[in-house]
């Protein structure tokens, strides 16, 4: 299964090894073994059903939430495998925040919603300046400076996302995890998700979910190509999309199936 | 696209063929004729690029769909380009039809079918996918070049023999020369039959070399 050697890009700040999923007795997730590098934008791309979702899920102890699901292999970040018994999986996701499909902001304040993350870990006395700084780097602050008082409910689809992304960046992460981050959204609010999102490389690793075979071309650096739970071909995006190494590849990218 | 792109070619082919034929019999009427069907190339080249740009624009297409379809755009562009090295043969043979004969074109005819074959199985290496056809084509380009030299040597030998014969000779010369053009051409061709089956580029290095020895060649 080609894997693309990490060693020639900087560290790993993920690497999956022999990850299998069971939902039950189904088995969403076949044995995929990667590696994401650090400070960049991996894509996880696929037909509905390949098991993406799932995989992402894996990457932050997410499956853990479902009852039915059971993770086997090793998921190592900083060397460690996540899945290890003494591992806290709240930590963990601190660490390696997730961003949803439908923008879910608290039904509280913009400036709560960013704030509920660092208050649970204390009460830190320049929460002013780490809710600033998510919001800067979420690229909202300008549109909610003045009403940070105000309900998060009142923004529109794409500031919410934007929000969310405020929120898992407050409790300083290294990784971000999403999941179809603009699915929800119109094309302006898409362009400005993906904008955000090439910037925010420069400091987190992130890897995100698409079915939208022209996003994860604009904004990842590697994509991964998933069918029915297996790794197919996993590459440099130039070459997945313009001169992928299987047929499979060229199939699903050229729109012949999926 | 595909279908206007081989009506494309197979019209390039027939203009060179129609030319040279014009030139043999020293046909102007003939001759004429080809220039004047040249627009039909042109016109097929515009039809070709506003279909492309709307295909990049609406489907986005991936991998091999994508390189063929950039691989069209230059294909047409250069088999245009044919058409028009077409138009420069017929010119000649014009001229020829009011000049007085050049006794011995040399390798001319054996250059004229090389590159003419060039060009048809350019063609064929496209409709076939076959990228070890137009490996073949490109390998044949230094014999082309090698008749140019020849062509030229024996028409300045004969110029200097016989001052008559100057007008034809410099016909038979640019005739040759417009070939070699062609069969760059063809080459460039095959080098994007290769891209688009194996997604490799390949350069024919000897390209710029001719071009610059048939430019210095001529100022002599």
């Amino acid at each position: 299964m080609p894997t693309i050697r990490v060693s020639a890009d900087g560290d790993a700040a993920l690497e999956t090894r022999d990850v299998h999923v069971h939902y039950g007795d189904a088995e969403a997730i076949k044995g995929i073994t990667m590696e994401i590098p650090r400070n960049r934008v991996v894509a996880l791309i696929g037909p509905s059903g390949c098991g993406k979702s799932t995989l992402l899920r894996c990457f932050n102890r997410m499956n853990d939430l479902v009852p039915i699901a059971k993770v086997t292999g090793e998921v190592l970040f900083r060397g460690e495998n996540l899945y290890a018994d003494h591992v806290d999986p709240v930590e963990v996701r601190r660490r390696i925040g997730m961003v949803f499909q439908k923008p879910n902001p608290f039904p509280k304040s913009i400036y709560d919603n960013v704030a509920f993350g660092p208050r649970l870990y204390g009460r830190p006395s320049d929460l002013d300046d780490i809710v600033e700084r998510a919001l800067q780097q979420a690229a909202l602050w300008d549109e909610v400076k003045d009403r940070l008082g105000h309900s998060a409910l009142g923004l529109s689809g794409g500031q919410q996302q934007r929000l969310c992304i405020a929120r898992a960046l407050a409790v300083t992460p290294e990784v971000l995890l999403m999941d179809e981050p603009a699915s929800a959204l119109d094309p302006i609010a898409t362009a400005k998700i993906e904008e955000l999102i090439q910037q925010l490389v420069e400091h987190y690793t992130i890897v995100i979910v698409t079915h939208n075979m022209q996003q994860a071309a604009r904004v990842s650096h590697y994509t991964a190509y998933l069918y029915i739970g297996e790794l197919i071909e996993y590459d440099v995006t130039d070459t997945i999309f313009t001169a992928p190494n299987e047929k499979h590849t060229e199939d699903y990218v050229t729109g012949r199936f999926g | 696209m595909r279908e206007l792109l081989l009506r494309m070619a197979s019209k390039a082919e027939e203009q060179v063929r129609d030319a040279l034929g014009a030139v043999k019999r020293r046909d102007a009427q003939a001759a004429q004729h080809s220039i004047e069907r040249d627009h039909e190339i042109d016109e097929l080249e515009l039809e070709i690029e506003e279909r492309a740009i709307n295909l990049l624009a609406r489907r986005q297409p991936m991998a091999t769909d994508l390189r063929t379809l950039v691989s069209t755009l230059k294909i047409s562009n250069d088999l245009e380009r044919v058409g028009d090295h077409a138009v420069n043969i017929a010119q000649c043979a014009k001229r020829l039809a009011e000049a007085l004969p050049v006794p011995d074109v040399g390798d001319l005819d054996s250059m004229a079918d090389v590159s003419t074959e060039m060009l048809r199985e350019a063609i064929a290496a496209f409709i076939q996918r076959d990228a070890e056809l137009a490996r073949e084509v490109c390998r044949r380009d230094d014999q082309v070049d090698r008749y140019n030299d020849s062509v030229f040597r024996v028409m300045l030998a004969e110029m200097a023999r016989n001052p008559g014969a100057i007008v034809a000779a410099l016909q038979m010369m640019l005739v040759a020369r417009n070939l070699e053009r062609i069969a760059d051409l063809a080459t460039n061709l095959a080098e994007d039959v290769i891209y688009i089956v194996e997604a490799r580029t390949v350069k024919h290095h000897a390209e710029d070399a001719s071009y610059r020895e048939a430019e210095g060649e001529f100022d002599q």
